[in-house]
């Protein structure tokens, strides 16, 4: 019952952002600012953790590779394939949902506890529309380029890696990348990276903006939130792979 | 001016407001007053429309705001202005960008024009310099005032304050309360303020509303606190010995002043002299 409860509330404040904007100038500005908050300030840890994701997983593939039949360009197969696949969409957006998520819940929660919600409510502001909003279409735009550098720089994470510690060469490795390439798994991974974009902001969003109480709420509602996310991202991604790469 | 019929609201088993009735009139401090949870906040957020009454009618200048749709409560809502017990100002924003702020969202005036505005805001108030400060960086009352400020600055003819005064010292209440009277009577405004504050009572209680446990208790003005009979009113607003004795003065130096017996007598029933 108590699902119901937040799920409704939930779809009713997805509702309640599609009002006409009070000033789009200010939309418009609102959303650059989460964009430049979300994307650029996202970026340094995606940086770290894609890099660092492609290295491990070229020295592990390379590790458990023991058979002499398999060529060393399968390392760079696998690497590539369960980067754009998996590391780069679901991995980095799980980080994302504790980066971003939590900084969305805390700054929408401490907002409804000092009332500057109920401020911007009594001014007529569609809080829904100019706080929730900006924030999921930010969302929607930076996080699928985050994925999009993410599997750039985990391919070339592996790379580094692998010439570095003397598993395969660069021209073995980019030659490997190019072998049984399937365009499709890129499509795969955006379609990952939207749908998961839309959880992570929308529910740090919901759990932020009715929180009640005081600092202590916001904690719990910061930390609930990330958990909630971080399920519903593993969920999504069982259910996209069942339909998407269920032959 | 503020009218509001039969207001009830609950929350879950809990009536919080029980058929209140009362007049916010025009151009004076209109009052709420009450002890915590006697339902003051809930009814000011109910006459804003934070909270939906259950039962009742609110009508802001003959119109009525209970069967306003979304987008013309929005429309009214321009004609509001609020000060929050907390002051509510946006932490990410400075002074100037949470008093622009309502001007950004609805005016179309240039920057400079807008800039203007604020200045003029902020001397209003009686706070310059400090455009540039966050709001950290302010005192409780500095805080008071810039929220003033911004809930003035699209000049409402509706201003609503709660409990403007909590955290101040005495002194700071003062020059809030007084702030307050002034730019109501300059702007013309329907001000609405919630306190517990018994200098703020005396200082601006042109018309009183005073709630227990939901319901009106008494209505009147700050002259007529001093010879009311109510006891509850009595023992909220003269809760010390100290301001008990102040009362007691207040009367006796009432009864020197006044020749007639017959008054006398009307007065110390309660009773409005004539």
């Amino acid at each position: 019952m108590l699902f119901f409860n937040h799920f409704g509330r939930y779809l009713l404040m997805l509702k309640g952002m599609f009002t006409r904007p009070e000033n789009m100038r200010m939309y418009w500005k609102e959303l650059m600012h989460q964009c430049v908050e979300i994307g650029v300030g996202s970026l340094g840890i995606v940086i770290i953790i894609s890099f660092f994701m492609g290295a491990v997983s070229a020295v592990q593939t390379s590790y458990q590779l023991v058979s002499p039949l398999i060529p060393l360009t399968t390392i760079a197969q696998i690497v590539r394939d369960t980067v754009i696949l998996e590391f780069a969409p679901t991995v980095v957006c799980i980080v994302l949902a504790g980066v971003v998520g939590s900084k969305i819940a805390s700054e929408l929660g401490n907002m409804r506890v000092s009332e500057q919600i109920d401020a911007f409510e009594i001014m007529g502001i569609n809080t829904k529309g100019y706080l929730i909003m900006p924030k999921i279409a930010a969302c929607l735009i930076t996080i699928p380029m985050l994925v999009v550098l993410s599997m750039v720089l985990g391919i070339l994470g592996g790379r580094l890696a692998g010439v570095a510690t003397g598993i395969l060469s660069t021209a073995t490795y980019d030659m490997g990348l190019t072998l049984n390439f399937v365009p499709y798994n890129v499509f795969f991974a955006l379609v990952k990276a939207y749908t998961f974009a839309f959880i992570i902001s929308t529910i740090p969003s919901y759990y932020g903006y009715y929180v009640k109480g005081g600092a202590l709420e916001i904690g719990r509602s910061s930390t609930k939130s990330v958990v909630v996310s971080c399920v519903m991202i593993l969920f999504a991604d069982y259910i996209l792979a069942a339909l998407l790469l269920n032959k | 001016m503020i009218e509001f019929k039969n207001i009830k609201k609950s929350f879950g088993d809990k009536v919080v407001l029980d058929d209140v009735s009362h007049v916010m009139e025009t151009g004076k401090a209109n009052l709420i007053i009450g002890q915590s949870g006697s339902g003051k906040t809930v009814l000011q957020k109910c006459l804003v429309g934070l909270f939906e009454p259950d039962e009742g009618e609110i009508i802001y200048d003959g119109i009525s705001f209970t069967d306003m749709n979304v987008e013309e409560r929005k429309l009214l809502r321009q004609q509001i202005g609020m000060l929050f017990q907390g002051s509510a100002l946006f932490d990410s924003m400075t002074v100037e960008q949470n008093i622009m702020f309502p001007l950004d969202m609805f005016t179309s005036k240039s920057f400079s024009e807008k800039l203007k505005r604020v200045n003029e805001v902020l001397a209003r108030v009686n706070l310059e310099g400090v455009n540039k400060k966050y709001p950290a960086e302010l005192s409780g009352g500095m805080k008071k005032r810039v929220g003033i400020a911004r809930a003035i600055v699209l000049n409402p003819k509706f201003l609503f304050c709660d409990e403007p005064n909590s955290g101040l010292d005495p002194q700071t209440s003062m020059v809030i309360d007084q702030l307050i009277l002034d730019i109501t009577r300059e702007f013309n405004m329907t001000t609405v303020v919630n306190t517990h504050d018994m200098n703020s009572v005396m200082e601006m209680g042109e018309n009183i509303l005073y709630m227990f446990e939901g319901k009106t208790e008494w209505t009147g003005n700050k002259k007529d606190i001093i010879f009311s009979k109510n006891e509850r009113l009595n023992s909220f607003i003269f809760a010390s010995e100290f301001l008990q004795d102040a009362k007691d003065m207040r009367m006796l130096e009432a009864k020197g002043k006044i020749s007639d017996d017959r008054d006398m007598d009307k007065m110390l029933k309660g009773d409005k002299l004539d």
